[in-house]
């Protein structure tokens, strides 16, 4: 096993549980570019201002990889609100660790979290 | 899980006969050199016992050849000591260890583009010559795509143009990539100035060794005491100076061949088993033991630590630049586009590495391409 990541990142990374094109979102944040190398889509189905579900599909490494999937994990059932607040620092809690050059890939993902609520709320 | 090292560009296991070489000087013979007594001597002897044997491989005298703490130190001194401020040519595909220098000097440095194979023209490195140019320092092998640099022509050609100039230019090659399978001889390369390293070679980290003409001046980057004629001030690391005379001795190119065939098979059953992936550099002006393919719609390290998962040890680009965002500048001075430098992966080969080794990567990784690229979605 990779000492560099946590488990958790690695079991994501390994096994995400939310990724795929999701066809009938309705919204999707895009974010990142080729330079940095991470490039993420962030699918939502909002139900009565809650996320119903959420998926993904990232092109970039394993920590971006993983945030992305914690992220939509931890997004479904949410409130558009609360989605939108949740904070760098849980989510490296949730991934037990992340390495500190890696913190940015779980911004990258709340980002994609925060494009696609705009997204959604400019319809 | 079996593990398997694929990333010989990065560092290799220093050979039995190396350590066995090498232990004798932590404690028994642990005298200073520069001390007098018999302690001393004994010290002194082994470094130039190493010395000769590192001035042989170059076809060097052994006064031209001084020990380092590390190639990084051989290249600044070139860059920094040698260069005297003056106006450097050098590639836009070098190690940092020499373009950081580079950086630092006070003169001017123009960076020579190479073509889309990884190749420096040799008539774009003349043209870039001026009359206040002091140095050229061209790399023998570049260490992410492994191509071969035309060291041997551009020498003979700044040799021609030296010969109408008061003021002779300087001609520096980083060899550390190339000294297991290529003639690293100075008349042959017609260079002024040689980096080697230690580790590369199957020797220990920590040392390095530069080649000096006879004749040339170079100035100390670091200030202390008169060791290896105060280029390298600091009490000489003799286990590993002993370690890389070894190491050094040990060298055989013929090793080349079978390495060569493998990287071969490596090239080839990769690129036909998956859809998308090119090789990054010249594959005919290339190290017997380097591979590096681009694989479209995968990130690099995410490939790296699905293959480390698997007991596979590769990387990405260099090493050394393993914690830095931006794409490969290598990649990207052959052309490659910021996403296809992302998704490169280098794999280096050793001399030790088996035919089942190799076929065991070829199997494990059309699976890790399909599920990375199922989660990109590319």
């Amino acid at each position: 096993m990779s000492k560099y990541y946590s488990k958790e990142v690695m079991d994501r990374f390994m096994s995400p549980k939310y990724f795929g094109e999701m066809k009938d979102a309705d919204a999707v944040g895009l974010v990142g570019n080729p330079r940095c190398g991470d490039e993420m889509e962030v699918y939502i189905k909002v139900r009565e201002g809650k996320v119903e579900s959420a998926s993904f599909r990232t092109l970039g490494c394993a920590a971006a990889i993983a945030t992305s999937d914690v992220v939509c994990e931890m997004i479904t059932g949410k409130s558009l609100e609360e989605a939108v607040s949740i904070t760098e620092k849980e989510m490296v809690d949730k991934l037990k660790d992340l390495p500190h050059v890696k913190v940015h890939c779980a911004s990258l993902a709340l980002e994609g979290v925060k494009e696609a609520v705009k997204k959604y709320e400019g319809k | 899980m079996k593990k398997i090292y694929l990333d010989h560009a990065a560092t290799t296991p220093v050979k039995e006969s190396v350590i066995e070489e090498m232990q004798p000087f932590f404690s028994e013979r642990f005298g200073n050199p520069s001390s007098v007594h018999r302690f001393g001597q004994e010290a002194v002897m082994a470094i130039d016992k190493a010395r000769k044997k590192v001035a042989h491989f170059l076809g060097a005298k052994e006064r031209e050849v001084g020990f380092t703490s590390s190639a990084t130190e051989a290249n600044n001194l070139s860059v920094l000591g040698a260069a005297g401020g003056g106006h450097v040519v050098t590639s836009s595909i070098e190690h940092s260890a020499v373009l950081n220098p580079c950086k630092m000097s006070s003169g001017s440095v123009t960076q020579v583009p190479v073509s889309s194979e990884g190749v420096l023209r040799v008539e774009d490195v003349l043209k870039e010559i001026r009359s206040d140019t002091t140095l050229v320092s061209v790399m023998y092998v570049n260490n992410e795509i492994g191509t071969v640099q035309p060291i041997a022509e551009i020498g003979k050609a700044i040799g021609e143009i030296n010969k109408k100039r008061k003021k002779k230019i300087l001609f520096h090659t980083d060899a550390v990539q190339a000294a297991n399978y290529l003639s690293c001889d100075v008349s042959e390369l017609s260079v002024d100035l040689l980096t080697l390293s230690g580790h590369k070679i199957y020797g220990p980290k920590g040392v390095g060794a530069l080649y000096i003409r006879e004749g040339v001046t170079v100035s100390p980057v670091m200030y202390g005491a008169s060791h290896e004629r105060g280029l390298h001030p600091g009490t000489e690391n003799v286990p590993a100076i002993v370690g890389m005379g070894k190491a050094v001795e040990e060298i055989d190119f013929r090793k080349g061949e079978e390495v060569k065939r493998l990287r071969d098979k490596v090239i080839d059953e990769i690129t036909s088993s998956i859809s998308g992936v090119t090789l990054n550099g010249s594959r005919e002006k290339r190290i017997p033991n380097n591979v590096n393919l681009a694989f479209e719609g995968v990130e690099g390290e995410s490939l790296l630590i699905s293959l480390d998962s698997e007991g596979i040890a590769v990387s990405t680009g260099s090493a050394c630049a393993s914690h830095s965002l931006s794409p490969s500048h290598v990649l990207l001075a052959i052309g490659l586009s910021d996403r296809m430098a992302h998704g490169s992966l280098r794999i280096s080969l050793g001399n030790e590495t088996t035919e089942e080794e190799v076929d065991h990567l070829i199997s494990k990784l059309p699976p890790i391409i399909k599920r990375l690229r199922e989660i990109s979605g590319r």
